[in-house]
């Protein structure tokens, strides 16, 4: 007996949830307004997220390319230079080295700038030898890379460390504002989200008044009365996450042509990622937890007021 | 069955609905709850019902004391209790089948038993052929059998009605009164409230007179 009631208990759940949704059915118009509301209210931060990921990414990529340029002073001879290097060769977080010495940077120099003559005419090469370090690339990369550099620095022939590296310190703030940023906005939209399923249910609810009446006086509980505005919630919500997943795919689509042409003239091994796989998840989920969370929040403040009378 | 014990029923605001009202209905008895509009008919039901609670006194339904029952036990108490109105309260996007079924389904009953009990219930109100129809679509006195099939389907002990014929001819009132009769012969307490003296008065059951919130006669 007990099983049976369980039974209709499931039964009776089934059935308001398949009511509700033909409620939504049965005015196509409105519910598609609603439920395109809050698809695109989803889509907006989810989009966001992508971009974010991907900039991340990029960034990620860059961060395993990052070098140190180690300035010796002026009077360093270059077999010190050639011993400095091969001694630092042995360091477990240096990956690779290579020295060069004052003349060959006048020689780079002259090669990359075109100003011959004017070096020439110098009295003496104002260059400094280099060791060029490459760091051993860990997951903490900008901290481990600072470490190195401030070890670096202490030598007593360098004159000047430096990582190639703050412009990626700053795309990686850059880059972590905007998170900051999305997550100020998916709040804000979660927020627009509940309150457009809040009033939707809220219509709904006065729309049936006298119904609620009725139940209230034949013994309906408050949980029975509340029900389908939680299933409509749902639906609503559900519906709502796969619309705002398909636009952020469709959005992706329409950008993935130019992206992979540009990352192909950077020659660059960045490939578009979709995240289709966790939004997929993510996205309904989010919209139907904001769906029953809005319709509840709806529910609890209009149902008591409702009494038959 | 229904015992009230010097009830008093104040509205916020307004003077005294019911003063010092006390009677008692045994189980299944059938009685009229008569007086003037104003008198306080309405208010008593619904204190019976539960719609109202009273301000003073005891009012104790089926050996429960109402003032003592929390507010969410109220729904389960409703259930034990047939109530009609005179607008008939049905639900008019829903077949009469539907309507009459609702509370079985609030009940939890399962599929097979709605059917069949909501069958009995519109087999003994006339309208078993009828249970596809809209409410719309059916008579004023169609429309309160369905709605008395309703308050019964469920096999209350106890069948409250508020002016149940006061929308319709003097025919169709006497059979809705006979309609209550055959519930009361089964055991049923029935309580109805109207000022349809005439009626009334041809009807052999006790008569309980409100005036001015007070009982005047019983």
């Amino acid at each position: 007996m007990a099983l049976m009631n369980v039974d209709n208990y499931l039964l009776r759940h089934a059935q308001v949830a398949l009511a509700s949704l033909g409620d939504l059915w049965r005015q196509p118009l409105a519910s598609l307004m609603t439920v395109l509301v809050i698809g695109i209210a989803l889509a907006l931060p989810a989009s966001l997220y992508v971009l974010q990921k991907n900039v991340e990414q990029l960034s990620g990529q860059w961060q395993q390319a990052s070098r140190i340029s180690l300035f010796l002073k002026a009077d360093v001879k270059d077999g010190r230079g050639q011993q400095i290097a091969e001694q630092l060769k042995s360091w477990p977080d240096i990956k690779k080295v290579a020295f060069q010495s004052s003349a060959q940077s006048l020689q780079e120099f002259r090669d990359l700038s075109g100003l011959g003559e004017v070096l020439d005419s110098l009295p003496k090469n104002p260059l400094p030898a280099v060791i060029i370090i490459e760091p051993v690339a860990t997951a903490t990369a900008n901290q481990a890379h600072t470490d190195l550099l401030n070890r670096l620095e202490k030598l007593p022939e360098v004159d000047l460390a430096q990582l190639d590296m703050q412009w990626l310190q700053r795309l990686q703030k850059l880059n972590e504002t905007g998170q900051r940023g999305i997550a100020v906005l998916a709040a804000m939209l979660s927020l627009s989200v509940l309150l457009v399923i809040g009033n939707t249910i809220r219509l709904a609810i006065l729309n049936r008044k006298t119904e609620i009446k009725v139940i209230k006086l034949v013994g309906g509980t408050n949980a029975f009365v509340r029900r389908p505005f939680l299933y409509t919630g749902f639906w609503y919500g559900l519906i709502g996450g796969i619309i705002a997943w398909l636009t952020v795919l469709i959005a992706l689509l329409i950008i993935s042509g130019p992206v992979n042409q540009l990352a192909a003239l950077y020659e660059s091994q960045f490939s578009l990622h979709w995240l289709s796989g966790t939004l997929f998840i993510a996205l309904p989920l989010c919209g139907l937890l904001l769906g029953v969370l809005g319709a509840w929040l709806a529910v609890g403040r209009h149902l008591s007021a409702i009494e038959p009378s | 069955m229904i015992q009230f014990n010097e009830v008093y029923k104040r509205y916020a605001g307004q003077q005294e609905a019911l003063s010092g009202l006390s009677f008692h209905l045994e189980k299944g008895e059938m009685a009229f709850l008569t007086g003037h509009s104003g008198a306080g008919k309405s208010t008593l039901l619904k204190l019976i019902a539960l719609i109202e609670r009273s301000s003073h006194g005891q009012v104790i339904v089926n050996n429960q004391n109402l003032g003592r029952l929390p507010k969410w036990k109220i729904p389960y108490y409703r259930r034990k209790i047939g109530l009609v109105f005179q607008d008939h309260n049905l639900l008019h996007d829903r077949t009469v089948f539907d309507n009459v079924a609702l509370p079985l389904i609030i009940a939890g009953e399962n599929h097979r038993e709605i059917g069949r009990r909501v069958r009995a219930a519109l087999d003994k109100v006339g309208l078993l052929g009828k249970e596809r129809s809209q409410p719309l679509a059916l008579s004023g006195g169609e429309q309160q059998r369905v709605g008395i099939a309703r308050a019964v389907v469920n096999r209350p002990p106890v069948l409250l009605a508020d002016e149940p014929t006061g929308n319709l001819d003097p025919l169709l009132s006497e059979e809705i009164m006979g309609l209550f009769e055959q519930f009361n012969q089964v055991g049923v307490t029935v309580f109805i409230a109207s000022h349809d003296q005439e009626l009334i008065g041809r009807l052999p059951y006790r008569r309980i007179t409100l005036k001015n919130g007070r009982l005047a006669s019983d």
